[in-house]
Formats: C-alpha cells, structure tokens, sequence
C-alpha cells in the first residue's frame, strides 16, 4: 500500500464525514464548537457563507451530512446536525453589519435570473457583491421557489424564509415578480452578459387512471394543492382523504390536510415502508400526527358517483426479488380494495418542463427533455446560459440546490471575465493548524461526551393539528442544543502523523479507545484490511498509511473508520509523533480568483 | 486538565468464549510517562488473558514499589490485586497462592524491585517453584525514583544522567536458569507478537515462568547511550518467534520441516518455537545458559523461550498439600482437635 498524501485536500475532507456530505460543504464542526461556545452568530455566519440559508435549512433540510456522520457508526444515532445549525439562527445576533457590503460602483455586468427560488437567490447572494447587476423574474408573489410555495408554515415559518430571503434581495436585486418568462430567446435578446436558469422542477406527475377525469373536482396533484394552501386559495377539504405517493411531498400533503379539516387521513402507496422514498423523520412525524400507512396497494381506479369521488380501488401486492435480484411488486390475488374517501391528493413525483424554452436557440435537451449541462461548471451547451438547482438535473432539495448554484456563480463570474470555466476553476481553501496548547491540553474539548442524541421538542399536538401557522418543532433551547453540541467528535481535528519522530513504542496503539491504530509490515490494501487489530470492512472509509519507519521497516496504519477523534493517541505519543490539527476546507466562492 | 478514556469501542470487536470483549479486561487509565514500555505490557497481558478466556475474577495480580509495580492498576480492572512493599511481592505471592491454589497468579516487578532490593526473595520463590507468572519489566533503571542505575543496568550504558553505569549487571534470566527456574524467557514490550505467546504459555505452565520483559523507560533510559532503549533493543536482538497454540486448536502456521520445535504443555497445549535466533533444545538448561552467554559475549540479546522444564513439580505438589484450597477448608478440615494432636504426641513419646 501506498503511503497516504495528506497533502491532498480531498483525504483529510473525507474524514469530516459530515462536511464531505453535505452538498454544500458547510465546515460542521466548526459551527458545532461555536454552538458550544455559545458564539451563536459567528456560529450562523459559518454556516451563511457555506449555505445560504441556516434558518430554513435548520428547519428542513434533507440533511445528507446526518447518515454519514461518524457518531452513528460508534453508537445508535448521529449528531443532531440540521436541528443545531437553527440553534444558532433562533439565537444569533443582528447579523447585518456582517453581511457583506454592495459596491456602490458596479462591475459592468449584468445577470438575468429566471425563477427566485433557493438557486437563483444563491446566485444573486455570490454576485452581487462582485458588483453583478442582477435581474430576477419569478412568477410567484415573492421569492424563495418552493420553500415558499410548498414547504408547510407548520414546517417553515413564513417569517424564518422571510429574513433570509431579504438578506439577499436587499442587496439590491432588481426582481420582478408575477412574471412568467415564455421565451429564453427574448431574454437573451437583452443585453445579458449571462442567463441563470433556476426554474425548479414545476410540474407535478398526474395519475391516469379510470375515473381520473369524471371525478377530477376532488383530485388533486400535491404540489398544486400545497401551493394553493399556501397561497390561501384553498382553506379546506374533505374529512376523509387519501394521499398516493411515499415521499416527503406526500407527507407534507398529509400533514397539511389534517390540518384543514381531514379527519381520517391516509397514505396509499405502491412500495413497502422501508422503501417508502420520505425520510424516516417524515415518517415518523406522519404518524405522530395520527396519518395511517397503507402499502403494497396499487390504484386502479377512481370512484365515483355521479361525477361525485366517492371512494378508489386498490390492488394489494407483495415485493418479489427475481433471479437477477430484481425488485418486482406482485398481485397477491386478494382482489381490489375498496377505500371510500371525500378528497385524493397525487403526490408521486415531478417533472421538470421547460415549454418556455425555445429549441432553436442552440440550447441542446437530451432525449428525456432535460437540458445538456455541465456537472462541474453548470453551464449549458449555450455558453451564456447556466442552470442549477432542480432544473439543472431534477427535484432534489434545497441544499444541493444552493450548492449548484454556488457552482454556478463561479462560473458565470468566470465566464463574465472571459475565463474559462473548467480550466481556471479554483480549489478548496485548506488550513491544517496544531490544536495543541499544552500537556493535556487541546484547543478543541476532546473529552468524548457519551450521551444519546436529545429529542427536539414539539408543540403541543392538539393545538399544533387546529392551526396550520403553527410551528411543530420547537427547537433546541440553548441548554438542549449545548448538550447535542457536546456529542459532535470534531472529525476535522485530524489525527497527523509523522513516522519520522515515531519510536513505535506501540503507547498509541494500546491507548486507543477504537482500535484504529495499527503497526504492520505493508501488503496490499486489502490484505492490510484483514490484519488490522479490528478488521477494517468499511470500504468507504480510507485507511492512514505511513512510509516504512525507521526501527522495525513496519508501517503505521489508521482505519478512520471509527475513529473517535479523541487526541488520546497523541496524548500518549512520547514523541508528538501523532498530532491533533485542525483541518480547515473551505470551498471558494465566486470572486475569490477573478478579484479585480 | 486530566483526561479519561471515551467509553465508545470499535463496534466490530471481537468476543472471545466467553462471550467477553477486550474491555471487559481493561484497567484504569494509565499514569505511566507517555510511551513507557510498561503500558505496552499491560496490553500485552490483557490481550493474552482475553484470548485465553480467562474469567478476570480469577486472577490475582501482585507487585511490589516502582513504575512496573503501578501498571497492575491500569490492566484486568475486574481481577484481584495487591501492591506490596517494595521488593517484597515474593512473598505476599507465596502466601496467597499456599492460601488459593485455585487462582492465577501474575506478579509484576521491575528490575529495581527484582534484582536490587528484592533479589533475596526473588531466588527463594524461583527455587520453590510457586505456580505463578513473574514477569520483570526490565527497564535497566529506578523509573519511579527518577531514573538511578538498577543491578540489571550493562556495564557502560548510561542514562538521562550521562554517566555510564560502572557495576557488572545482574542477568535474570541466568540467574533464574542457575536456580533452577522450571520457564524461562526473555521478551521485549516492543514486541508483542512474541510476548502475548510467551504470557499464554507462561500462565499455562505449572510452577514458576519468569519472562524478563525490556521494557524501555522513555523519560530516563531511553538514550542514544543506553543498551535499554527502544532502538538499541530493536537493533540488537535475536528474536525467536513463538507461537501458542491452545488445547483443541488446530496448528495453522506451518514452518518447513526441521526449522520449528514443538513442545507440549501439561493440559494437551502447546509451545511452537521457530528456530532462527538460536538452536538449542528448550529442555536443556545447560544449552539455554550457553545461548544466553553466548549471545552476550557477542554484543547480542537473545530473546524468546529459553527453557522448560520437562516435569515442574511446584510448590503444592512438593509440600503435597490437598487439592482443595487451604483458604475453602472448613475449620474442622483445618484443625483436626485435641484429640489428634494428642494422638500425633503420642506417637512421638
Ligand atoms: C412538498 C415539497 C416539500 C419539500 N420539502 C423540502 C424540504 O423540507 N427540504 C428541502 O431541502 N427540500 C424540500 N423540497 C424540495 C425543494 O423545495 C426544492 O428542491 C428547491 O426549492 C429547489 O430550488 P430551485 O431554486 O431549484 O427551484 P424552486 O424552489 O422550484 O424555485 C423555482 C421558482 O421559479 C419559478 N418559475 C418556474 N418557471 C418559471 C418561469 N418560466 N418564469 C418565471 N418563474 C418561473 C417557480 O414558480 C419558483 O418560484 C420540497 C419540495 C416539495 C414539492
Ligand atoms: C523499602 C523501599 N526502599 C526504597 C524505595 C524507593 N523506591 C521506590 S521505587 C524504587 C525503584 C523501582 O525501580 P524498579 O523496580 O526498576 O521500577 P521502575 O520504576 O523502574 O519500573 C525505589 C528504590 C521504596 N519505595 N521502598
Ligand atoms: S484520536 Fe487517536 S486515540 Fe482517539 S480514536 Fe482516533 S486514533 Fe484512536
Ligand atoms: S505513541 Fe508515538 S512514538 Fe509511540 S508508536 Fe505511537 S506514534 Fe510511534
Ligand atoms: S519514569 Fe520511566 S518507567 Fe516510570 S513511567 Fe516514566 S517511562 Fe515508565
Ligand atoms: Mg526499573
């Protein structure tokens, strides 16, 4: 094996599990400690530069970093990352004066940004202080996309989108709003020096079945039903409902209609629940709510008396793998279920469209309808024109939404200065500082705190269920979030090693709590993973190797998979072979080559 | 600020028989200097006493004053103790054991507690063959009292202090084998691949094992100018590799013929020692004596199981003591009353 580069920014990214996840990679640990620290604003601000929007995404983001985060692979559950980035929000300070300031002179540039949603705002937030004009259109009363239009108030307080969205629009963004733009053409056909395309993914799927037309004034399709109810069109509906689909719109239209007056509320889905697509925390809010799970059953027809929905029909099946290991949904041969309901919600996907955009502009769209884009620039085959968030590459969510975006700006200000937007792309920012202040003592508390993850508490049911204004999750207070705070292993203080200075005198090998740390004679990669004191199966965790040491010609091998980050290893170390350094991984943003 | 040790361990730790995981073995944390070849014995040992499932209540730990002497705390947290005085745990062992034939007894010295102060106990326990594990963590210095010469430290290696020893060292392992020490062996805390086999076999054996373990002092011996330094060692040593192989357990290495000497144990165990460092039978006290020396005289160390006896008879078999142990004797087992005494007197007019 290898000795390991760790010169390499990438090596030591991937052992802060939760920031290598996170779309957007927001430095966790950091803001965790400043959290701890009770330094709630510099806390949010961290997470201002690298997300956008920490109060909205400290409410309801899909939190990728969670899964991946070390403390589940050493005891039951992760660190309650997403709810302790809104503890700094709830908290902070007055952040204005820290928000960076306009030019007054502008740069000669300017940008057309179709559709206000998550990733369009982005892009403004990354401009406009490069000195950007900046155009905004967006066919909505006002911005924020979806976060607006379908992210329940009982999830996202319309005060919380607010804030944040008008930190960015008083920049000074020219919007326009209540317009819908139906033809990139005659956008482009103003001087744009660029086009940002951030129109989400608008359309929701319908379900074509019998009855589907006759009884169509009690069906709905989710998203447009979650916008009106948002928008205040629609107050009510019907006691008994049915929701088709098992995602987090599904659960979004099942919460909401307990809330306007459904009292038996189901959700009707084709897979089984463990496949269901909504995360486990929906789910599990779904049904503190009350909202009963029907799976395996697949919709055949609506019901309807008189062009009255009455009820659905229903096939029961059952999940068969095949041969191949294929996943097959199978008639049990019960025959139909009948479920009488007053109201049915659609909520079984979206589809991007883009009728607005011409196909004669030399803007090329693949054989499935979506336009051919750039993973890493985010530009399309029209060199002016730039997509991201859902319309780049289909619904996903906020936070990858605003991390394209961010992508996107470093190339339309790359683009804007005649740059090329791959080749002139910049790196991360990385900082790796010793963390040691004495005996015993490190700049980040490394004592491991072993307790489980808090629960965040809730509104009380019955008054969350009459008012759909009101907000179910109350959030850490600051004592809850300190102590959710403590159980963050700070991964990016990195175990560094230095086989020179190392006398193998095995003190780390014994200290460590984990079993990580490993002295042996290279091989390959694979047989140096069964060898190691625990054998080392996570495949998706690196292993630390160093060069051949001095006394013995072994070499020192680490698996990060468990790692504790504890600094014990380095405590122990009589030579300060092992240090305990902060790693510090900032993606650039847009400005930081093309400054001047 | 102090620190402890995070309760959390690697989820995919193995459990030995019975159905006991490495932690169950663990001490408190260690207060030895960073790096202190002392704490990689204790490692040693806990690995060992887990691999061989033995039940932490069944073993006793004994020591006497020094660095060494502290380290039982800090392995086998569950297992009994008792620190003694300073070169004294001979005879707190002895006595234990003649009270509690039942247990396993591993005594934990150092060179200072073995060869200076307590070298007198030291030979009488070897020469009665107390059934226990003695291990001398060898660091050729006094660690605890701040790094003075002991009576194994060579002639000419010098400390921290910078002046070289002036005294002709004490070698355990030769004066163990003059003694007539039923298990001998030499190791080196660096090394745990031969010292875990060495501790198994060790606590295996019946009657009294002696593994004199260097075991280097990093704060004050473990200079350029030291023969007890880890480097030193490492560049050094002629190590014999051994392997202990459980009751009932297959033999998977597999050496090429003529190279490897199997010796077996008293309950079907056995001792494989690969033979490169030194060719001698392991039942030959004269050749372990003459390998010792010879290796000396070469500027060398030989390390590896040095000699065993073929029938160690210890102390309970010698005295012919009952099976039982004397301390779960009831009083009447015990003392046998008047009337017998009067009958022993009898016979004695
Ligand atoms: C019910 C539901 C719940 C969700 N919950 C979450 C959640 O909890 N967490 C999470 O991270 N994500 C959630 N999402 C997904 C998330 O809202 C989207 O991924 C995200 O908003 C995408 O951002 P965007 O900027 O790409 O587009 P959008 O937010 O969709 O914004 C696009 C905007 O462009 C406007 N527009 C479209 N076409 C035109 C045009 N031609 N002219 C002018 N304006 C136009 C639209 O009206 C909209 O305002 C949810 C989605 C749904 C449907
Ligand atoms: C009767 C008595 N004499 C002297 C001492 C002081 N003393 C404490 S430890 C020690 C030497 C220990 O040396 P060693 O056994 O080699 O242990 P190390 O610290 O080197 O592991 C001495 C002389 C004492 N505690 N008791
Ligand atoms: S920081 Fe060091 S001692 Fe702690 S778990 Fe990681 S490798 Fe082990
Ligand atoms: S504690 Fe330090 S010197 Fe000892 S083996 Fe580990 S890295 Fe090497
Ligand atoms: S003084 Fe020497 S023997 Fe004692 S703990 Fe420190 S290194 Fe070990
Ligand atoms: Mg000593």
């Amino acid at each position: 094996m290898k000795a390991t580069d760790i010169n390499n920014p990438e090596y030591f990214h991937k052992v802060v599990d939760c920031q290598y996840g996170c779309p957007a990679h927001t430095p966790v640990p950091e803001y965790i400690r400043l959290i701890a620290a009770k330094q709630y604003t510099d806390a949010y601000m961290v997470n201002w530069e690298s997300n956008v929007f920490p109060g909205i995404l400290g409410r309801t983001c899909d939190r990728p970093c969670e899964p991946v985060c070390r403390r589940g692979r050493v005891e039951e559950k992760p660190v309650a990352i997403c709810r302790l980035k809104r503890v700094a929000a709830d908290n902070k300070d007055d952040v204005t004066e820290r928000l960076p300031k306009i030019p007054t002179r502008k740069n000669g540039k300017k940008v057309a940004l179709i559709g206000g949603g998550p990733a369009s705002l982005t892009v403004a937030r990354d401009l406009m202080p490069l000195g950007y004009s900046i155009d905004l259109y967006d066919d909505q009363a006002k911005a924020g996309g979806m976060m607006r239009s379908q992210i329940p108030s009982f999830r996202l307080p319309p005060e919380v989108l607010d804030e944040e969205v008008n930190y960015i629009l008083d920049m000074g963004v020219n919007a326009t709003f209540n317009t819908y733009v139906d033809s990139l053409k005659s956008v482009l056909d103003k001087d744009y020096d660029a086009v940002f395309i951030g129109t989400g993914a608008p359309s929701g799927k319908n379900l074509d079945i019998p009855g589907r037309n006759e009884a169509t004034a009690n069906i709905h399709v989710g998203i447009e039903w979650l916008a009106s109810v948002a928008f205040e069109h629609t107050g009510s509906i019907g006691k008994r409902v049915l929701v088709l689909g098992g995602g987090n719109t599904a659960m979004d239209c099942c919460r909401t209609a307990k809330r306007l007056g459904g009292e038996d509320v189901k959700i009707v889905v084709r897979s089984e629940f463990e496949k269901m697509k909504a995360s486990p925390w929906e789910k599990e809010d779904a049904m503190a709510e009350y909202v009963e799970f029907l799976n395996c059953h697949v919709p055949q027809e609506f019901v309807h008396e008189e062009g009255k929905l009455v009820g659905m029909r229903f096939e029961k099946v059952e999940v068969v793998y095949d041969e191949q290991g294929r996943r097959n949904l199978v008639p049990t041969g019960e025959g139909p279920i009948y479920l009488e309901c007053d109201d049915v919600l659609i909520a079984i996907g979206q589809d991007n469209t883009f009728p607005w955009i011409e196909r004669d502009i030399g803007l090329e769209f693949n054989r499935r309808g979506m336009p051919v884009v750039d993973k890493v620039s985010f530009q399309s085959s029209c060199q002016r024109v730039f997509f991201g968030g859902d319309a780049a590459f289909g619904p996903e969510n906020i936070i990858t939404a605003v991390a394209q975006a961010q992508q996107a700006a470093i190339s339309i200000d790359l683009f804007c200065h005649g740059k090329d937007v791959i080749q002139d792309r910049p790196g991360p920012g990385v900082t790796l500082t010793s963390q040691k202040m004495g005996v015993h003592e490190w700049s980040y508390d490394n004592q491991i705190s072993n307790d489980g993850r808090v629960h965040v508490p809730h509104a009380d049911k019955e008054k969350a269920l009459s008012d759909r204004k009101v907000e179910v999750e109350l959030g850490f207070d600051i004592e809850l979030g300190f102590k959710e705070a403590e159980r963050c292993l700070n991964c990016d203080a990195q175990t560094v090693f230095t086989g020179e200075k190392c006398i193998e005198c095995d003190a780390c090998v014994d200290i460590c709590p984990t079993d990580c740390i490993n002295f042996l004679m290279n091989g390959s990669e694979k047989e140096l993973r069964q060898q190691l004191r625990a054998p080392a199966n996570n495949r998706d965790q690196d292993l630390y190797a160093s060069g051949k040491l001095k006394q013995t010609s072994r070499i020192m091998i680490k698996d990060e998979n468990v790692c504790l980050h504890c600094g014990l290893c380095a405590e122990r170390c009589p030579t300060g072979a092992w240090d305990m350094q902060k790693f510090l991984y900032n993606v650039t943003k847009a400005g930081q080559t093309c400054a001047g | 600020m102090s620190y402890s040790k995070p309760k959390f361990r690697h989820p995919d730790l193995p459990k030995n028989e019975l159905g006991l995981s490495k932690t169950d073995y663990e001490g408190a944390i260690s207060t030895l200097c960073a790096g202190c070849g002392h704490d990689s014995i204790s490692a040693a040992i806990l690995n060992a006493c887990f691999e061989m499932s033995i039940e932490p209540h069944r073993v006793a730990k004994l020591s006497g004053i020094g660095c060494s002497s502290k380290s039982p705390a800090y392995f086998l947290g569950k297992s009994h103790g008792f620190n003694s005085v300073h070169g004294r745990m001979p005879s707190v062992a002895t006595g234990a054991n003649l009270a509690n034939r039942d247990l396993i007894y591993i005594g934990i010295s150092g060179d200072g507690d073995t060869a200076s102060i307590g070298v007198g106990q030291f030979m009488h326990v070897v020469r009665r063959n107390l059934d226990m594990l003695y291990m001398v963590e060898n660091n050729g210095c006094y660690g605890l009292t701040k790094g003075q010469d002991s009576a194994t430290s060579d002639l000419g290696s010098a400390t921290k202090k910078g002046r070289p020893n002036m005294y002709e060292p004490i070698d355990l392992v030769a004066l163990a084998l003059r003694l007539g020490a039923t298990f001998v062996a030499r190791s080196f805390s660096g090394d745990k691949k031969q010292l875990e086999p060495l501790i198994k076999a060790a606590i295996t054996h019946k009657g009294f094992a002696l593994i004199d373990v260097i075991s280097p002092c990093v704060t004050f011996n473990n200079t350029a100018t030291s023969t007890k330094g880890y480097e030193y060692i490492r560049s050094h040593a002629d190590n014999m590799e051994v392997d202990f192989v459980p009751m009932r357990e297959e033999i998977c290495t597999s050496y090429k013929a003529g190279t490897t000497q199997q010796v077996c144990m008293h309950d079907g165990s056995s001792v494989h020692l690969h033979k490169t460092a030194a060719d001698f039978d392991i039942h030959d006290r004269q050749a372990a004596m003459e390998a010792v020396y010879d290796h000396k005289k070469e500027g060398r160390i030989l390390t590896g199981l040095l000699y065993m006896a073929h029938d160690s008879e210890d102390l309970h078999k010698v005295l012919d003591t009952v099976p039982k142990p004397l301390n779960a004797l009831r009083e009447d087992e015990l003392c046998p009353g008047s009337r017998f005494l009067n009958s022993i007197n009898e016979g004695l007019r």
